[in-house]
C-alpha cells in the first residue's frame, strides 16, 4: 500500500507552475502579448529567438493577404450557389498564419472547420479545402501529406484527438529515440472552450504531460453568444486550473502569435507539457454564410475591430520600413490569379458516386461494408428494368 | 453570344426561397465576376449576391419585392456587349472599404452556362414550411444591415423602404408532391415516372418501392420474365406456345390499325429538329411560379406546336368520307398512351382554346387517368389529330399509323444530345426526330411537308407561338 502523500506534495505542480518562467514577452497595456501595435510600431524586436526576423514579415503578410483573398472568393462562390456552405475567417489571418508558421514539419495540427489559413500554410491546396464545402467529399486531402488533420465539424472533438495523438508521439519517442521531437496543435474557439471535450483533453494532456499546444482563437462570438457568456475570466486563465501555463496573445499580431506559439511548441516538444494559448482576435465576418451577424452584434463593435485589422498593421510596418508598391502590386496580381484558379477548380469538381462512399469507410476491405455495398447494388439494380429515358 | 442565366442559390443551409429586395444593376450594365448584383432576403438574413458571370446584364427576370424559389432564374448576363449598350450603369460600391481589404479582381474566364445551376437548394422543398409574410417593420427600429461578401457596409436607407403590405406567397402554390423515400424518388426520376401518378400504399401515404415496381410492371412484364421465357426443347410443342385471347383493347387496336393501314394510303415523312430551345423553355417553365406543381415536358410544347401548325394547314385536321372531306375547325388532340389495359388514344377536347398552362394540366390529367386505367370511352371518341410520344422509351422515330377517322398523326422521338452543324461548326445540341403519317387521300406530300416544317419550327423556336 502506497504511503499517503501530504497535501502539499500532491499539488507541487501548482508550485512549479508559479515558477514557470514565462519569457519576458512584450505586453500591451491590457497585459496580452503584443509585438506589433495596431499602428504598426514594433514593440519588441527580439526575444529569446522566438520572434520572427523582420525579413520574414513580407512572407507572413503574403500568407495573410492570399488567404484573405481565398476566403473572399470562397464566400462569393457560396453566394453563387457553387458551395453549399462557407465558413469565413476574415479577421483571424494573423492568429492562423502566425501559429501555423510556428510549426515544424513533424508537428501535427488538429483544426476546427475554420482553419483555412493554417491549412494552406501547412501545404494543403486551397481548392482541396473547398471540396468538403461543395459536398463532393467528406475530407479533401490526405492528412499524412501535410500533418494537417481533416476538418472537424463536431465542436471541440479535435482537442481530444490532438492530445491522444500527442500521447502517441510521446510513446513513439520512447520507442524510437531518433524520431524528431514533435508536438500537436489543438485548434478550437471560445465557443468550443465550453464543451466537455476541451476539459477532458486538458485533463489528459496535463496528466500525461502530453506535447500538445491548445490554441484557442477567441474570436469573441460563438455564433451569436459573446465570450463574456463563455467565461468570467480570460480563457487563458483556465490553464492554471489544469496545472499548465496559459498565455493571452494579441491574435491580430502575427509576430506575437508566431513567437508565443514557437515558444509553446518548443516547450512541448522538449517535455515541458501542454500550454494554452488564447489568441485574442475577432471574427470580422459571419459565423458561416448561413449566419447574419447583424442580428446579434452592433456595427460599432465591428468598426472598432477594423482598426485592429491584422493585415493593416503589417502593411503599415512594411511601408514604414521601405517595402515598395511593387511588392503590394505583385501580391494583388498573385491573389487575382489565385482566385481565378480557385474558381476554375471549384467549377470543375465532380462528385464521386455513392459507391465511392463504401470504398472510403475503412482503410481495408471490411466484410460488413462489402455486404452493404452488395445490398445497395442489388437495390439499385432492382429498379433497372426500364431504359430510363427521360 | 452566350446568355448565362443565374439561378437563385440557397445562401443558407436548406433555404427554399428568398425575396428579391433590391437590384443593384439594370439591363445594359456591365458586370464583372463577383460584382454585387442584387440584395435578397431569406428567412435567415439579408444577403448580397455577387455575379458569377462577367458581361452585360441582359434581363432581370424577377421583380423587386417578389419572393421566388431557390433555383429560379433571376438574371441573365450576356457575355458580349449588346449592340447599343448605352451608358454603362454605374454599380454602387459593394461595401465600405476596409483597410487591408482587397478589391474585386478582374473576371476570370466566364463559366459555361450550365455552371449556373446552383449546387444546393434545388431539391424538393420542405412541405409547407413557407415563411410567414412579414408585416411592416416599425419605422423607429434600425434597419437591418446587409451581410456582404466583404465588409459590413454602413446601414443604408434603402432597407427601411419596405412596403408594409406584402402579399403572402400564393397559398395555392401548395405542392401536391407525393411522399417517397429518396431512393424511390431517384428511381422514379430515372424511369421518367411522375410519383404523383403512382398509387401509394405506404403507411404514411408514401409511394413505396413496391408501388413503383408494380406501376412499372405492365411494361416490364416481358423483361421481368425474360430469364424463364424460353421453353425447354424437351417439352411438348403445344406447351411451348402461349395462347393469349384477343379481346378488349388489343382487339380494338388491331381492328382500328388494320382498317387504317389498309384503307388509308399512308405517306410518312420525317424531320430532324434541333429542340434545344424547347428544352430550355421547358426548363424555364418548370422553374416558374405559374407552373409550380405541374409536370411540364417537351410533349407540351409539341402539342402546342401541332395545334398551331394545324391552324396554318387545316386539311391535316380532317376526316375522309368517300363523298366529302370534313375539315374540323376544332382540335380534339389525341395522345397515344400506354396503359395497363393496352394502347389508348384519349383526346383533349377543344385543345385549341387552352392556354399553355391549361394544356399542361390537361396533358397531366389525361396521362394519369390513362395510366391508372380510368380513361372513359367518351374521352377516346371524336379525336381529330393524334400525337404519339415514342421518345419516352428512347426511340428515335417510327412510322405511326393514323388513328381511324383522322388523317394525320405525329410521332415524337426521343430528345438527346447529338452533334449538330451550326454555322459550319459541329456542336452538341438537343436533337429529336419528328415522324408524321398522313392520309394521302386528303393530305398531299407538299401539305404534309409544310405542316411538319411548321411543327418543327416551333420546337426549334418556341417563341414563335407568341405571334
Amino acid at each position: 500500500m502506497a504511503t499517503p502523500r501530504l497535501p502539499a506534495a500532491e499539488f507541487d505542480a501548482e508550485e512549479q507552475l508559479d515558477a514557470h518562467h514565462l519569457p519576458e514577452f512584450p505586453r500591451d497595456p491590457s497585459g496580452m502579448v503584443q509585438m506589433l501595435t495596431p499602428e504598426g510600431e514594433l514593440s519588441g524586436s527580439d526575444f529569446r529567438g522566438y520572434a520572427a526576423a523582420e525579413e520574414e514579415l513580407p512572407a507572413l503578410y503574403r500568407d495573410m493577404y492570399l488567404i484573405r483573398r481565398f476566403d473572399q472568393e470562397s464566400t462569393a462562390l457560396q453566394r453563387q450557389g457553387e458551395l453549399a456552405l462557407w465558413v469565413p475567417m476574415r479577421g483571424q489571418e494573423a492568429a492562423q498564419i502566425g501559429s501555423a508558421r510556428a510549426m515544424l514539419a513533424q508537428d501535427y495540427a488538429f483544426p476546427t472547420y475554420r482553419e483555412h489559413g493554417v491549412a494552406v500554410a501547412r501545404g494543403v491546396a486551397p481548392a482541396d479545402l473547398l471540396k468538403l464545402f461543395r459536398g463532393v467529399t467528406n475530407g479533401g486531402w490526405n492528412p499524412k501529406d501535410s500533418n494537417f488533420h481533416l476538418y472537424t465539424l463536431v465542436l471541440a472533438a479535435q482537442c481530444l484527438h490532438a492530445v491522444g495523438y500527442a500521447m502517441g508521439m510521446q510513446r513513439d519517442q520512447l520507442a524510437e529515440q531518433s524520431l524528431p521531437k514533435a508536438a500537436t496543435m489543438a485548434y478550437f474557439g471560445d465557443g468550443a472552450s465550453s464543451e466537455g471535450d476541451v476539459h477532458e483533453a486538458m485533463v489528459f494532456a496535463a496528466s500525461f504531460n502530453a506535447p500538445a499546444v491548445f490554441f484557442c482563437q477567441n474570436n469573441h462570438w460563438a455564433i451569436s453568444v459573446p465570450t463574456e457568456v463563455q467565461s468570467r475570466v480570460p480563457l487563458a486563465h483556465r490553464a492554471h486550473g489544469y496545472g499548465f501555463p496559459g498565455i493571452r496573445v494579441d491574435g491580430n499580431d502575427v509576430l506575437a502569435v508566431q513567437a508565443v506559439t514557437r515558444w509553446a511548441l518548443d516547450r512541448a516538444r522538449n517535455g515541458g507539457g501542454p500550454v494554452l494559448i488564447e489568441a485574442f482576435t475577432y471574427r470580422m465576418s459571419a459565423h458561416t454564410t448561413a449566419d447574419d451577424p447583424t442580428k446579434y452584434r452592433l456595427a460599432a463593435e465591428e468598426e472598432q475591430w477594423v482598426s485592429r485589422d491584422p493585415l493593416t498593421r503589417v502593411e503599415h510596418r512594411l511601408r514604414a520600413t521601405g517595402t515598395g508598391d511593387d511588392f503590394f502590386r505583385q501580391l494583388e496580381e498573385e491573389s487575382v490569379q489565385l482566385a481565378a484558379d480557385l474558381r476554375a477548380s471549384v467549377l470543375s469538381m465532380e462528385a464521386p458516386g455513392l459507391e465511392h462512399r463504401f470504398a472510403t469507410a475503412y482503410a481495408e476491405a471490411h466484410p460488413l461494408i462489402q455486404e452493404e455495398l452488395q445490398a445497395w447494388r442489388d437495390y439499385e439494380a432492382g429498379f433497372d428494368v426500364e431504359g430510363g429515358a427521360r | 453570344m452566350t446568355l448565362n442565366t443565374f439561378n437563385l442559390p440557397d445562401v443558407g443551409e436548406g433555404l427554399t426561397e428568398a425575396e428579391i429586395v433590391r437590384w443593384q444593376v439594370q439591363p445594359g450594365a456591365t458586370v464583372a465576376v463577383n460584382d454585387v448584383i442584387v440584395e435578397i432576403e431569406t428567412a435567415k438574413s439579408l444577403v448580397e449576391l455577387p455575379s458569377p458571370y462577367a458581361g452585360v446584364v441582359a434581363e432581370l427576370l424577377v421583380q423587386e419585392g417578389e419572393t421566388v424559389e431557390v433555383g429560379t432564374p433571376i438574371i441573365s448576363v450576356s457575355d458580349t456587349p449588346l449592340e447599343d449598350s448605352g451608358t454603362p450603369v454605374e454599380n454602387p460600391p459593394a461595401a465600405a472599404h476596409v483597410p487591408g481589404e482587397l478589391v474585386t479582381p478582374p473576371p476570370p474566364a466566364p463559366a459555361s452556362s450550365d455552371a449556373g445551376a446552383p449546387l444546393v437548394g434545388t431539391g424538393p422543398k420542405a412541405d409547407s414550411s413557407r415563411r410567414r409574410p412579414r408585416t411592416g417593420r416599425p419605422s423607429g427600429t434600425a434597419p437591418a444591415q446587409p451581410t456582404t461578401t466583404t465588409a459590413p457596409a454602413p446601414a443604408t436607407a434603402h432597407v427601411t423602404d419596405v412596403p408594409s403590405a406584402r402579399t403572402p406567397a400564393a397559398a395555392s402554390g401548395a405542392s401536391r408532391r407525393a411522399l417517397a423515400k429518396p431512393p424511390v424518388r431517384k428511381a422514379a426520376r430515372d424511369l421518367g415516372i411522375d410519383l404523383a401518378d403512382v398509387p401509394a400504399t405506404g403507411g404514411s401515404g408514401e409511394v413505396t418501392k413496391q408501388d413503383l415496381m408494380s406501376y412499372q410492371a405492365q411494361r416490364d412484364a416481358e423483361q421481368d420474365h425474360a430469364p424463364s421465357f424460353w421453353g425447354a426443347a424437351t417439352r411438348p410443342q403445344d406447351e411451348r406456345i402461349e395462347r393469349i385471347p384477343v379481346k378488349g383493347v388489343r382487339k380494338a387496336t388491331a381492328r382500328a390499325m388494320v382498317e387504317s393501314a389498309f384503307s388509308a394510303p399512308h405517306v410518312s415523312i420525317f424531320v430532324d429538329v434541333d429542340a434545344s430551345r424547347t428544352m430550355e423553355f421547358v426548363k424555364r417553365l418548370k422553374a416558374s411560379r405559374d407552373f409550380e406543381g405541374i409536370r411540364v415536358s417537351p410533349l407540351l410544347i409539341l402539342a402546342k406546336a401541332v395545334i398551331w401548325a394545324a391552324a396554318r394547314n387545316p386539311s391535316v385536321n380532317a376526316t375522309w368520307t368517300d363523298q366529302e372531306i370534313l375539315v374540323k375547325h376544332f382540335m380534339n388532340l389525341g395522345i397515344a398512351a400506354a396503359t395497363p389495359r393496352g394502347l389508348m388514344v384519349p383526346n383533349i377536347k377543344d385543345a385549341q382554346d387552352l392556354s399553355l398552362k391549361e394544356l399542361a394540366l390537361a396533358l397531366n390529367d389525361l396521362a394519369s387517368r390513362a395510366r391508372a386505367g380510368k380513361t372513359q370511352p367518351a374521352e377516346m371518341q371524336g379525336g381529330t389529330l393524334t400525337v404519339t410520344n415514342i421518345g419516352a422509351l428512347g426511340i428515335d422515330t417510327g412510322t405511326p399509323i393514323i388513328n381511324p377517322g383522322e388523317v394525320a398523326i405525329v410521332a415524337f422521338g426521343t430528345i438527346k444530345q447529338k452533334p449538330w452543324v451550326l454555322d459550319g461548326e459541329v456542336i452538341p445540341r438537343w436533337i429529336t426526330t419528328l415522324g408524321g403519317s398522313f392520309d394521302h387521300r386528303v393530305v398531299d406530300g407538299d401539305l404534309s411537308a409544310r405542316f411538319m416544317a411548321d411543327v418543327a419550327s416551333i420546337l426549334e423556336e418556341p417563341a414563335l407561338l407568341l405571334d
